[in-house]
């Protein structure tokens, strides 16, 4: 299997918001090539007949009365909060 | 003088009633077992003050959400967050009269067999302070073996209570998914997620178990549990066991431990079970790929929440996107990091079908050999690790040989299924794990082969060096 390039990181890392050094960026690509290659065993099996298995309860739907019930309060949500205006949780521009 | 490194739940709980110790008394002699080992333990990453009561002291792994008690996950992007409700499990327990004594450490995000991979440092294993006690829930293990506590609730993706309950000698219920409430507990993959009991011995496992199970309206995963029943019978008469040879004939499988499992199942036969040597040819030669792939996937959605704008770490940035990269990249370590990008590889455009939609595939495979064996079999048996406690470090830089871990405890997982570590005997002085493998919600079957095979093994869940 192709190893994963440098672009292929950076990129993924984009997807996943993460900010990467470049240490970290050459280890990935290491390390990632090898678990990559080792869960690509997954598709040395036969499998066109088999459906897919998302979760092992065979449950359609949960369903639940549609009833008020109270919520956290103001000061609860905000308790944690990194940064508040008002009642709203505050954060660099976009 | 309370000896907790010997005294059970149960025990404990008869002492309470007869009043020859008081709920004060109990939970300081746990507070002084804490002062004196967990410096060299590490299992706790908070210890609470005695919230009064005579309920039993209760230690509660780290991703466990509790009401104004920090909760971290092992990880600095929530180094000081402190939930503002109860994890339902929780809710559970503090209605049975438990008190929570502390939170005990985690690799990050429950990532990892080691503990190794918590930011605030390693636990130990109480056998051998050189050695991991296993993971991710090695900080509950390890109270739990140390006397620090009289039991514990771990949460158990690929192995994460089995593992570290083999590794340090005791007993780990993996409920049937669908069984145990996850509000309020940090989601890693949402589909594999469990949250269990760890306990001194099978009686107290049960118990605490049934503390914690029952459908529950805000995690609608769950479901109705059938109603525990605590074990009493010392014989195995009508039991039908089957031995998977790939779990119990895997290459890395230590001779030691395949000499202590060997003994467990020629004394299941003498207490009257039937013993028959089984398959799974696919669920161990795939499963751990299968699962690299989906919990990885599972877990890149779940810490996307992880942004800095609601809770935990936020670093500074001049805009929105800066402000989110640069705290994930200073507030994960390197194995969340790792498994996002191995899950968002794996879920980006062009991959998503060959990688996740094939595991989720494999998925059902896994499943359906097992549900086959059932048929057949009550239990499944087999090693819980496929090695003894490992000395700190040694797989540290080497992902892919710590994931191996995980080998033989991963397949039930894929599947749903409950699974129970019972210790079985010592190989080089350390603790061997079986596991105990049953069908969905087979947990009182799994209670009962538990409870007569500790009986008759006789294992001694003190650790040698704490011995007097």
């Amino acid at each position: 299997m192709a190893r994963i390039t440098r672009d292929e990181v950076l990129h993924v890392a984009r997807l996943a918001r993460l900010e990467l050094s470049d240490d970290e960026v050459a280890k990935f690509q290491e390390q990632l090539s090898d678990i990559l290659e080792a869960v690509s065993k997954v598709s040395e099996l036969d499998l066109a007949d088999v459906p897919p298995t998302a979760h092992p309860l065979e449950i359609a739907n949960a369903w639940a009365e549609d009833e008020p019930r109270p919520c956290l309060e103001l000061g609860e949500v905000f308790a944690n909060a990194p940064d508040r205006e008002d009642d709203h949780f505050r954060t660099p521009p976009a | 003088m309370i000896e907790t490194l010997t005294l059970t739940a149960e025990r404990a709980v008869r002492l309470l009633e007869a009043k020859e110790i008081s709920g004060a008394e109990l939970y300081a002699a746990y507070l002084d077992a804490i002062g004196e080992r967990d410096p060299d333990l590490h299992a706790f990453l908070h210890v609470c003050d005695d919230p009064g009561g005579d309920g039993l002291p209760l230690a509660v792994k780290d991703v466990i959400g509790t009401k104004g008690i920090p909760t971290t996950a092992g990880s600095k992007i929530l180094e000081n967050y402190v939930p503002v409700y109860d994890a339902t499990v929780i809710v559970n327990a503090k209605r049975h009269g438990l008190r929570i004594i502390g939170k005990t450490n985690t690799d990050e995000f429950a990532m990892g067999s080691s503990t190794e991979n918590s930011a605030y440092g390693p636990s130990r294993n109480p056998w051998d302070p050189s050695r991991v006690p296993g993971g991710s829930g090695g900080g509950s293990a390890a109270a739990v073996s140390g006397g620090l506590a009289p039991w514990a609730l771990g949460s158990d993706t690929g192995g994460s209570i089995k593992q570290p309950a083999a590794l340090c000698g005791h007993v780990g219920l993996r409920p049937t998914y669908g069984t145990v409430s996850r509000y309020g507990v940090v989601a890693f993959a949402s589909s594999l997620d469990q949250v269990g009991p760890v306990a001194k011995n099978v009686r107290d496992c049960a118990y605490l178990y049934s503390v914690i199970a029952g459908r529950d309206a805000n995690d609608s995963t769950t479901v109705d549990v059938p109603e525990v029943a605590f074990p009493t019978a010392d014989d195995l008469n009508g039991v039908r066991i089957g031995v998977p040879k790939e779990m119990n004939g895997a290459e890395g499988i230590e001779p030691g431990v395949t000499a202590a499992v060997e003994r467990a199942i020629e004394l299941a036969e003498s207490l009257g079970a039937s013993v028959e040597e089984c398959s799974l040819p696919k669920s161990v030669d795939y499963g751990v790929a299968c699962y690299y792939l989906v919990a990885p996937a599972e877990a890149s959605a779940n810490l996307a929440r992880y942004d800095g704008v609601r809770y935990g770490l936020r670093e500074d940035g001049a805009d929105f996107r800066e402000m989110v990269m640069r705290t994930r990249d200073a507030g994960f370590g390197d194995e969340p990091k790792r498994r996002i990008m191995v899950g968002t590889y794996a879920l980006s455009s062009g991959y998503y079908d060959a990688y996740y939609g094939t595991a989720q595939k494999v998925r059902t495979v896994i499943k359906r050999e097992h549900d086959e064996l059932f048929r057949r079999f009550d239990v499944l048996v087999s090693p819980t690790s496929p090695t003894v406690a490992f000395p700190l470090g040694a797989k540290v830089h080497d992902p892919l040989a710590m994931y191996m871990n995980d080998l033989l405890t991963i397949p039930s997982c894929m599947a749903g299924l409950p699974g129970l570590n019972i210790p079985c005997g010592l190989s080089e002085g350390l603790p061997v794990g079986l596991q105990l493998v049953g069908a969905q919600f087979a947990e009182n079957t799994l209670f009962r082969v538990g409870h007569a095979l500790e009986l008759a093994l006789d294992f001694n869940v003190v650790p040698a060096r704490y011995r007097t």
